[in-house]
């Protein structure tokens, strides 16, 4: 048995192929030909530039675009062209954290609503009463007051809304987590605060993750392992400490280079990568 | 002793939106001549609004209390409209922080900066051209006369960056603000714009007032760096002290709230609460 969680086996993406009388719209491949394994209660970063394909590779991983080629399993079932009716029973197992809280919670319910809903749902609690009590305690772990049950999301600071989004994901007591540049609009505090609390959930409960990022550096405090995504293709990987520590491709260290540290280093603006 | 090329000295505004709530309190600050200072903070500390309030563009909804904003030791806060209008786009730019919404998308790139050069330099039509075709070519764009001819929807966002550089340094100007100018991009393209305005910088001994949240772009890019929080200067100085010898809780935690590549437990740590209370009662909020 595959002792990883997820296995992702060269995965082609393409978009737009649309047949028309003149010719169509040319297809325009995004991924060509991606691996990924991510291990149970592991947390796996994957990193590259606008245009590298890491938003389509996560949204692959969870089946929320169909690939061209390539294989997904979960758990050891081949998940790569099973009918929705089968994914269904999967997805709450498969979690996501969305980019931009706002957008991803209904604006007209209140988080109370928000959060048992799911639960009631998906059959995790037997009633109102006892989905509440789950809320709560989620709520509590979270760092948010009860007093938030009764607010909409609007009513929330951004920071307050990513963790209702974290809530909400961490209650349906999945394995796999997705979380697609969830701090990139944070003040930094706010973003520390949501690392903190995302780093300290994965180890309490076991959970394996795929945190997608621009960021390099967010990245390096969360992630055990690293996939570095360009243009479609994975041009370096390994675990955080090999390389951060000692990049063995061009573009990782000019990715690298490329991070103003908060630190006095006079020579660093006109330092050039070779990549 | 060098003037000051910009003295900013108690700028005090509120907000009418939010009753009467004060977004900048006291706000002392001073740039020299060919100075690159950073305005650090998080949202809502009033970065932005200082900016502003430079470039006259404040919102409606933010009233100036009380201060000044002396431009080579004028005022730019009771000056006359017209006066105003002499001076903005000429002697103090802008590099606007969307490269995406801040050129026309139904004009030439070419026309967009002959235009500019005309209206405020009196230029020919040509001569203007010709200024504008090596300005690209001073901001290493590598064919400037396909850019020229170029609609902005066609350049990427770091391209349209580096054409809005060149906007701002055609004229000439004694004073740019820059406002976050590289949140958009990709850290690759992040640093070769940082690299550029540093240079164009230096080449025009231009004074830059850089507003940011990111200390790191601070580090590599100003000499000096006011930090706010609430509307309220809370360390400033050059930049290598701040850093390294920053007087404030606040930025001794606001430093060390940041991840780093380089470090595995950097970035899991908030700003202490207690550090954020001592900031309220200092400033005197809640």
């Amino acid at each position: 048995m595959d002792e990883h969680l997820l296995t992702a086996t060269g995965i082609e993406v393409t978009y737009g192929k649309r047949p028309g009388l003149f010719g169509g719209k040319p297809a325009t491949p995004v991924l060509h030909g991606v691996d990924i394994r991510i291990g149970r209660g592991q947390t796996v970063g994957i990193v590259g530039e606008s245009g590298s394909g890491k938003t389509t590779l996560g949204r692959a991983l969870l089946r929320l675009v169909d690939v061209s080629a390539g294989s997904i399993a979960f758990d050891g079932k081949n998940i790569t062209h099973i009918p929705e009716a089968e994914i269904r029973p999967l997805r709450r197992r498969m979690q996501m954290i969305f980019q931009d809280p706002m957008a991803s919670l209904n604006p007209r319910h209140t988080i109370r609503r928000i959060l048992t809903g799911p639960l009631l749902l998906h059959e995790l609690a037997s009633d109102t009463a006892s989905a509440l009590e789950r809320v709560k305690t989620v709520l509590d772990r979270v760092s948010l007051p009860a007093a938030c049950l009764d607010r909409y999301p609007h009513e929330l600071s951004g920071g307050q809304r990513q963790r209702i989004g974290i809530a909400r994901a961490v209650l349906m007591q999945p394995d796999f987590v997705l979380a697609d540049e969830i701090v990139s609009g944070l003040d930094v505090s706010t973003q520390a605060q949501a690392l903190k609390l995302l780093k300290g959930l994965s180890r309490e409960l076991g959970l394996a993750m795929a945190f997608i990022s621009h960021d390099l550096s967010v990245i390096r405090a969360i992630c055990d392992y690293v996939y570095v995504l360009r243009l479609g293709r994975i041009v370096e990987e390994g675990p955080c400490e090999q390389v951060f520590g000692n990049p063995a491709a061009a573009y990782t260290r000019a990715l690298l280079d490329a991070i103003p540290l908060p630190e006095y280093d006079p020579g660093w603006l006109e330092r050039k990568s070779e990549a | 002793m060098t003037e000051n090329l910009l003295t900013v000295a108690n700028l005090s505004a509120v907000s009418d939106r939010e009753d009467g709530v004060p977004v900048l309190r006291d706000v002392d600050l001073t740039l020299r001549p060919g100075e690159v200072r950073g305005l650090v903070g998080e949202s809502g500390a009033g970065k932005s609004t200082i900016a502003k309030a430079i470039l006259g563009i404040l919102p409606r909804t933010v009233r100036i209390t009380g201060g000044r904003i002396d431009f080579k030791g004028r005022d730019l806060l009771v000056m006359k409209p017209r006066d105003l209008r002499n001076i903005m786009g000429s002697e103090i730019a802008l590099i606007p922080q969307d490269p995406q919404t801040a050129l026309n998308p139904a004009r030439r790139i070419g026309f967009q900066l002959a235009d500019g050069l005309r209206l405020k330099r009196g230029m020919s039509a040509k001569i203007a051209e010709a200024r504008a075709l090596q300005l690209l070519a001073d901001v290493q764009i590598r064919d400037p006369d396909r850019i020229m001819k170029s609609y902005p929807h066609q350049l990427s966002g770091g391209m349209r960056q580096r054409v809005l550089i060149a906007a701002a340094f055609a004229v000439d100007p004694q004073l740019v603000v820059a406002d976050e100018p590289t949140t958009a991009l990709d850290v690759t393209v992040q640093k070769e714009i940082l690299r550029l305005i540093r240079r164009m910088q230096e080449a025009h001994g231009t004074g830059v007032l850089f507003v940011t949240h990111d200390l790191g772009i601070v580090a590599q890019i100003c000499d000096s760096v006011t930090l706010l929080y609430a509307g309220k200067v809370i360390e400033e100085g050059p930049v290598r002290d701040v850093l390294e010898t920053p007087q404030h809780n606040y930025t001794k935690a606001l430093i060390a709230a940041g991840p780093r590549y380089d470090r595995p437990d950097a970035g899991l740590e908030p700003v202490p609460e207690a550090v954020f209370r001592e900031l309220r009662q200092e400033i005197g909020i809640d």
